[in-house]
C-alpha cells in the first residue's frame, strides 16, 4: 500500500515535469521525482520490527532494518543534489541570454 | 533593503540577526566537525559533516553580506579545498592499492567503538568533508555572483 | 603487473581530472599537456588489457579485498577490453584535436577537467561488476557532459543543455527505480550473483517490469527511437571534440553497453526483450535516416545520422545469435570511427569558414584537402561503400538477419543503407565539391594537431575491415561475441575466477 504511495508521488512529479511551462517549476518536478524513488528505495530494506542499525557499546543485537539501501540512498541524494545544481546554473544564464522563463519562448532550435 | 531602522551597514540583514550569527556560527561549524570526526560510530560521516560545515559559511554570508563571508573564504581557496580533498581521497585509495587492493584498509584497526579505530574510514571522511564542504560553499558563491550580473542590466 | 591494472582506469581520469583543475589555471599550456599524458596512457593501458584477457580469460578484481558478492567487484573480460580499446582510442584522439580547437573558447582547464570526468565516467561503466557502481559511474559520466554541451554559453547551447539535463535525469530517476525494484527481489548488488538468483527462483512478473525500466532508461541514453529527441539539440550545440566524443563514445558506453550487459548476461535474453529490440532498433534506422534527409546544419544531419546507425547496431545485437552479435559489435567500433571523424571534420570546417549552415559552404577541398579527403574517406565508409570498413559492419548485419530468417528487417537495412548514401553525397557536394564561393577565398587548412587526428582515424577507417581476417577475428572480436553469448553462464565465469 504504502509503495503505491511512493507511486503516486512520482507521477505527480512527472506531471509537473511535463505541464508546466515554467523553467523553475519544472526543476522542482525533478526534485519531486528524485525524492519519490529515493523514498521507495529507503522502503525497500524495512523489517517488521526492526530498529536503526546502529551497533552500540554492550548492546545486544536485535532484529534490524535493512542498512544497504541507506547508503545507496546517501549517495542517491548527493548526486540529485549535483544535477539540482548544474541545472539552476544552467536556468540562470536562461535567463540572462533570453529573458524570460516560459519554454514557449526559449524555442530557437527546431527541426 | 538598507532602508530597515537600527542597520548601520549598508549590506546583510538586521541587527539581531548578525548578533544571533555571531554567537552560532561557530558553533555550527564545532557540530560539523563532530559528526565528521564520529562518522564510523554514529550516522552521519562525510556527506552529512561537509553540508554542515558549509552552511556555517553560508550563514555568514547570509548575514553579513557577501564581503565578508569572501574575507573569510575566497572562492579560489574554496576550489583549492575541491580538488584537494579529491586528491586527498585518491591518495588513500592508491596508498591501499600499493599495499594489497585498492582501497585496502591498512591502518591498524584498534578496538570498536572506539574513536581511533576502523582503520581509513575516518580519514575518508575527512577527505570527503573536505571536497563536499567547499564544493557547496563554491557552488552558492558562483550563484550569488552570477546573480548580481544579471540584476545590473 | 597482472590484475591490478584494472583500478587504474578509473583512477588515473579521476586523479588527473582534479590535478588539472588545482593547477591548470597557474601553469600555462599545464593541462593540454597533463592530459594528453593522461589519455595517452590510458590508450596504451587499454591495449595491454586486452592482450591480458587473452591470455588470462576473465579477471575478478576485488575491490578493498572483499569477496564478492559482499564487496564491490571490478571485472575485465574480452567484451570490457574491447568497449576499452574504443573509448580511449577516441578519447585520445579528441584530446590531441582540442589542443588547438578549444584555443577559441575561454578556459581550457575546465574544459579538459569536465573531459577527464567524463571519461572517468565511461571507463567505470564498462569495468565495474556492480549494478549500483554502474549507476554511480553513469551519473558521473552524464553530469559532465550535461555541462559540456553547454561549455559555450550562447543561446541555443544552453537551450539544448537544458532540454538534455532534465531528460537524462528522468532516465536516470528510471534506472534507479529499476535497480531498486531488482535488489528489492534479489536482494544483491552484484551483477553476477543477481544473474545466479533469478537463474534458481525464476523469472516473475517483476523482472519483466524491471527490463522495461531499464530499456526506458538505458534506451534514452543510447538514443533509442521514443527517446531520441534530445540528441539532435545536444550534439551540434557541443564543442567538436565533445560532438565526437558524445556520438562516438558516450551514447555506446553509458546506452548500448549497459543495454547488452544487462539484458544478456544478468536478466537473460527472452524472445520478447530480443523482438522489443529488433524493432526499435529498425524504427530508429528509419526515421533517423528520413529525417537527417532535410537537415542544413551539418553538424544536426551527422546528429540524425547517429541515430540511424545506433539503430543498426541495437538491432545486430537485439537478435540475440551469434553471428548477430558479432556483426552489432563491429558496427559499434566503425561507428565510433567514422563517426568522431566526421564530427571532428565539421569541427575543422567551423574552425576555418565559421558557419555550419550547408547553403554557405562550397569546393571547400581546394583549400583544405586533408579535411576534404578524410570526410570524404568517412562518408563512404558510413554509407557502405566497399572496401571500407562500413560496408564489411553493415554486410554483416544483412546477413545476419537474412540466417536468422528475418527477411522484412533485412530488406528494410539496405534501404536505410542506401538513403545514408543519399544524403551523404548530399554533404560531400554541397560543402566539398563546387564552386568556392567568394566570401570563402581567405580560408586556410586547419593546424597540425587537428590535421593529426583526422588523417589518423581516416587510416582506421580505411584498414578496419582487415580485423575480419580469420586469424585477427579469432582474437578481437569473436571473443567479445562469446562473452555476450554466454548468457547466464556469465555468473559462474565469474565465481570460478575469483582468487
Amino acid at each position: 500500500m504504502i509503495y503505491l504511495m511512493c507511486l503516486i508521488l512520482f507521477c505527480v512529479g512527472i506531471y509537473c515535469i511535463l505541464v508546466k511551462k515554467n523553467l523553475i517549476k519544472i526543476i522542482i518536478g525533478i526534485g519531486i521525482v528524485e525524492y519519490a524513488v529515493n523514498l521507495f528505495f529507503i522502503l525497500v530494506g524495512y523489517r517488521v520490527q526492526g530498529r536503526a542499525p546502529i551497533l552500540a557499546k554492550e548492546q545486544v543485537v536485535q532484529n534490524m532494518v535493512d542498512p544497504l539501501p541507506q547508503a545507496l540512498v546517501l549517495t542517491a541524494i548527493v548526486i540529485g543534489l549535483a544535477v539540482t545544481a548544474l541545472i539552476v546554473a544552467i536556468a540562470m544564464r536562461i535567463y540572462e541570454k533570453y529573458g524570460t522563463f516560459d519554454i514557449t519562448k526559449i524555442r530557437r532550435l527546431k527541426g | 533593503m538598507a532602508n530597515k531602522p537600527f542597520n548601520s551597514d549598508k549590506q546583510g540583514m538586521t541587527l539581531i540577526v548578525k548578533t544571533i550569527t555571531r554567537l552560532t556560527v561557530g558553533l555550527i561549524l564545532l557540530y560539523g566537525i563532530y559528526i565528521v570526526l564520529h562518522g564510523h560510530l554514529s550516522p552521519g560521516g562525510g556527506f552529512a559533516g561537509g553540508v554542515i560545515i558549509a552552511l556555517s559559511f553560508i550563514h555568514l554570508m547570509l548575514a553579513f553580506g557577501k564581503d565578508l563571508a569572501l574575507k573569510k573564504l575566497s572562492e579560489s581557496l574554496a576550489s583549492f579545498f575541491e580538488s584537494f580533498g579529491a586528491i586527498m581521497f585518491l591518495t588513500i585509495a592508491l596508498l591501499g592499492f600499493m599495499g594489497g587492493y585498492f582501497f585496502f584498509n591498512f591502518i591498524f584497526k584498534g578496538k570498536p567503538f572506539n574513536l581511533f579505530s576502523a582503520g581509513i574510514i575516518p580519514l575518508c571522511n575527512i577527505a570527503i568533508c573536505f571536497k563536499v564542504g567547499a564544493g557547496l560553499f563554491a557552488v552558492f558563491v558562483a550563484l550569488i555572483l552570477l546573480k548580481i550580473t544579471v540584476k545590473k542590466e | 603487473m597482472n590484475h591490478e591494472l584494472i583500478p587504474l582506469f578509473v583512477a588515473i581520469p579521476l586523479g588527473s581530472a582534479f590535478i588539472v583543475s588545482l593547477l591548470g589555471k597557474k601553469l600555462r599550456g599545464f593541462a593540454d599537456t597533463f592530459s594528453n599524458l593522461a589519455t595517452f596512457s590510458l590508450f596504451s593501458l587499454s591495449l595491454l588489457s586486452f592482450l591480458l584477457t587473452k591470455r588470462l580469460g576473465t579477471i575478478v578484481y576485488k575491490v578493498g579485498g572483499w569477496i564478492p558478492p559482499i564487496g564491490i567487484c571490478m571485472v575485465l573480460d574480452s567484451l570490457t577490453s574491447f568497449m576499452l580499446v574504443t573509448i580511449n582510442l577516441v578519447a585520445f584522439l579528441a584530446t590531441i584535436y582540442s589542443i588547438s580547437y578549444m584555443e577559441k573558447y575561454t578556459a581550457k582547464w575546465k574544459f579538459y577537467t569536465l573531459f577527464l570526468l567524463m571519461l572517468a565516467g565511461m571507463d567505470g561503466v564498462i569495468v565495474t561488476g556492480d549494478m549500483f557502481n554502474l549507476f554511480v559511474f553513469l551519473e558521473i559520466g552524464a553530469i559532465s557532459s550535461y555541462a559540456l554541451v553547454a561549455f559555450g554559453v550562447e543561446h541555443e547551447e544552453l537551450e539544448a543543455s537544458f532540454k538534455y539535463t532534465v531528460m537524462g535525469s528522468i532516465a536516470s530517476s528510471f534506472i534507479l527505480l529499476g535497480i531498486a525494484l531488482l535488489y528489492s527481489y534479489t536482494s544483491s548488488l552484484n551483477m553476477a550473483d543477481i544473474s545466479r538468483t533469478l537463474a534458481q527462483r525464476g523469472n516473475g512478473q517483476i523482472v519483466f517490469f524491471v527490463s522495461v525500466l531499464f530499456l526506458m532508461g538505458f534506451g534514452l541514453k543510447a538514443a533509442l527511437v521514443p527517446f531520441h529527441a534530445w540528441l539532435p539539440d545536444a550534439h551540434p550545440s557541443a564543442p567538436a571534440p565533445i560532438s565526437a566524443m558524445l556520438s562516438g563514445v558516450l551514447i555506446k558506453a553509458l546506452g548500448v553497453y549497459a543495454l547488452a550487459r544487462i539484458f544478456f548476461n544478468v536478466l537473460g535474453m527472452t524472445a520478447t526483450t530480443s523482438s522489443i529490440l529488433m524493432v526499435l532498433g529498425t524504427a530508429s534506422m528509419i526515421i533517423g535516416g528520413l529525417l537527417a534527409l532535410g537537415q542544413e546544419d551539418i553538424k544536426r544531419l551527422f546528429a540524425y545520422s547517429s541515430i540511424s546507425q545506433i539503430g543498426y547496431v541495437v538491432f545486430g545485437i537485439g537478435m540475440g545469435t551469434t553471428f548477430g552479435i558479432l556483426a552489432g559489435l563491429f558496427h559499434l567500433f566503425n561507428h565510433a570511427t567514422f563517426k568522431s571523424l566526421l564530427f571532428l571534420n565539421s569541427g575543422s570546417i567551423e574552425y576555418a569558414t565559421g558557419t555550419r549552415d550547408l547553403r554557405k559552404m562550397g569546393g571547400l577541398t581546394s583549400k583544405m584537402p586533408v579535411t576534404g579527403y578524410s570526410s570524404l574517406v568517412g562518408s563512404l565508409s558510413i554509407s557502405g561503400v566497399p572496401p571500407l570498413n562500413g560496408f564489411w559492419s553493415k554486410l554483416l548485419i544483412i546477413l545476419a538477419a537474412i540466417e536468422a530468417k528475418h527477411f522484412i528487417f533485412a530488406s528494410i537495412a539496405v534501404l536505410v543503407s542506401i538513403l545514408t548514401l543519399v544524403y551523404y553525397l548530399k554533404v560531400q557536394r554541397l560543402a566539398f565539391f563546387g564552386e568556392l564561393k567568394d566570401s570563402l577565398r581567405g580560408i586556410k587548412e586547419v593546424p597540425l594537431t587537428m590535421k593529426l587526428s583526422m588523417i589518423v582515424l581516416s587510416i582506421i577507417c580505411i584498414f578496419g575491415g582487415l580485423l575480419l581476417i580469420p586469424g585477427i577475428q579469432k582474437n578481437f572480436l569473436n571473443l567479445a561475441t562469446e562473452v555476450l553469448a554466454n548468457g547466464t553462464n556469465y555468473a559462474q565465469t565469474i565465481f570460478g575466477s575469483i582468487k
